[in-house]
């Protein structure tokens, strides 16, 4: 069974807290079934709050968010693994399909699958405490996956790893949205992961949150560890840089 | 055995035999300070008498812990599901805290009119607020982003109770089942040393106060003792139970690094 990603719709979104913080003002964002985007930010700018009220976790203040997908078909993967300290992994990546009231049978296998899938067969019966940081983060990504959603959200996944953990899990993250083909919005504050992952990269600013570019990165797919020593994978990221340096003075 | 069991064992070791010896050594008589063989010896001949009133007080405590786990912990669902009913009902349990025991208890005999239920009732008031108060703070203490993940996935508040909140608190609810062990024990000797019966079902709190009256001091130092084991009992008994439950995956019941 083919999936098929899910467009996204943002239409003038603000967002202002309850304690006087402007988040995000005007931000306006077409995502196409399937396509890999990343937001790039300063810490501050919003980008976390974006992705909430895209989720549907969070309401914006003014605008509104068009995605057609149903309930389970969005993935959500938090900046910390968040998982279940009293449950499994194998558990862990269950819990959406129990939630969905999927039978035990196949919510094991499926969950099993799932795990296999980020290369963590063989650890389904370990607890969370049991594994390294970078083990927790896959199992946190298998659980968003597990549903098999047409869109997934993805708050700096990867911010708290080790440089070699990060690579491994970039490359192994592009791989399975190229079997999927889900719709992925990722959020990050590095330059260097936006550009090596994403087809299209959203610069933000701070005080208030808005986008001040989007750029294209022509390269083609598979991006494998060549690319990231590539003259145009240097030349992509020279720009992003000069754009997000803009956004910070702006 | 290791250093934790070993280390005390041997101070109460050494304590009991400079008793035993300071006891000799001056010649206290025994109705001022037995010594411990002598409280040993009291407690062998005194048995017939000590174990049944020890049975009373062990059974007075642990329906109290029950009750209060019971009460305490459908109380702290109850809160965490409608802020209305924490918010008018909490201040309640609050003054049922504060007030000493041995203020209302007199109170509680009166109405409730039967030795054995008010005694109940005031070691289940003892022990319950320990109960309620950390399972309260652990049911909120949940992680934002795994409700937010129960939220994604439309699992309403009975579910996120039962798969996220519930299993979140327990090892707060633990904490203070450990506390409410103990005050469990100290309410029903409390009340009733309060009520002051007699008659052929009484606790260990009775038999303190019958032989202080006959000036039985060793059998006052060996009921005494069956308090102290017995709150020890409980307190290793849930902490054992903590340990079982928790081990796999909570920080507490983790052995440091070594
Ligand atoms: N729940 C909240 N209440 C009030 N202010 C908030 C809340 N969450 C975030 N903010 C504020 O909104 C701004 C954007 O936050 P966030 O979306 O977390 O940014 P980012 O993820 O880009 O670091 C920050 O100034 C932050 O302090
Ligand atoms: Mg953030």
């Amino acid at each position: 069974m083919s999936i098929s990603g899910a467009p996204v719709r943002v239409r003038g979104v603000s967002k202002q807290y309850g304690n006087g913080v402007e988040a995000l003002r005007g931000i306006s964002l077409d995502i196409g079934a399937g396509e890999f985007v990343s937001l790039l930010g300063p810490s501050g700018c919003g980008k976390t709050t974006l992705l909430r009220i895209i989720a549907g976790l969070a309401s914006a203040t003014a605008g509104s968010v068009e995605r057609p997908v149903g309930r389970g078909e969005t993935g959500f993967v938090f900046q910390e693994p968040t998982l279940m300290p009293w449950a499994t992994a194998l558990a862990n990546v269950e819990l959406p399909l129990k939630l969905a009231g999927v039978g035990r049978a196949e919510r094991r296998a499926r969950a099993g699958e799932a795990l296999a899938g980020v290369g963590l067969a063989g650890f389904g019966n370990s607890y969370p405490r049991e594994l390294s940081g970078g083990m927790k983060m896959r199992v946190s990504i298998a659980r968003a996956l597990v549903t098999e959603p047409r869109l997934l959200l993805m708050d700096e996944p990867f911010a708290a790893l080790d440089e070699i953990s990060r690579y491994r899990l970039n490359t192994d993250l592009l791989a399975l949205w190229q079997r999927r083909r889900f719709t992925a919005v990722f959020v990050t504050h590095s330059v260097f992961e936006s550009v090596f992952l994403s087809q299209r990269i959203v610069v933000m600013s701070a005080r208030p949150g808005r986008i001040t570019s989007a750029l294209d990165v022509e390269a083609s797919y598979p991006r494998e560890e060549a690319f990231r020593t590539s003259a145009e994978y240097a030349a992509a990221c020279r720009r992003v840089s000069a754009h997000l340096g803009e956004a910070m003075a702006a | 055995m290791n250093a934790r069991i070993i280390a005390p064992l041997i101070l109460g070791v050494l304590v009991l035999a400079a008793w035993e010896e300071a006891v000799r050594a001056f010649a206290i008589p025994p109705y001022v300070l037995p010594g411990p063989i002598l409280i040993a010896r009291t407690l062998v001949s005194d048995w017939s008498i000590l174990a049944p009133s020890l049975w009373v007080t062990l059974a007075i405590t642990l329906e109290a812990l029950a009750a209060a786990v019971v009460v305490g912990g459908l109380l702290a669902v109850l809160f965490s599901l409608s802020r209305w009913i924490e918010l008018s009902f909490f201040p309640y349990a609050i003054i049922l805290q504060v007030t000493p025991i041995v203020a209302i208890a007199p109170l509680i005999i009166v109405w409730a009119n039967d030795v054995d239920l008010s005694l109940l009732i005031c070691a289940w008031l003892v022990a319950f607020f320990p109960i309620l108060s950390n399972t309260i703070l652990g049911l909120r203490s949940v992680d934002r982003n795994l409700l937010s993940l129960f939220e994604l996935y439309g699992a309403g508040r009975w579910r996120t109770l039962v798969h996220l909140r519930l299993p979140a608190a327990l090892p707060y609810f633990l904490g203070g089942l450990r506390i409410s062990g103990g005050l469990a024990l100290i309410g029903a000797v409390v009340a009733e040393f309060v009520a002051g019966t007699g008659g052929n079902a009484s606790g260990l709190a009775w038999r303190i106060l019958e032989a202080g009256y006959q000036l039985k001091v060793p059998r006052m130092f060996a009921a005494l003792a069956l308090i102290s084991a017995t709150g020890i009992a409980i307190f290793l008994a849930s902490t054992l139970l903590s340990h079982l439950l928790l081990r796999r995956w909570h920080e507490s019941a983790l052995d440091a690094p070594e």
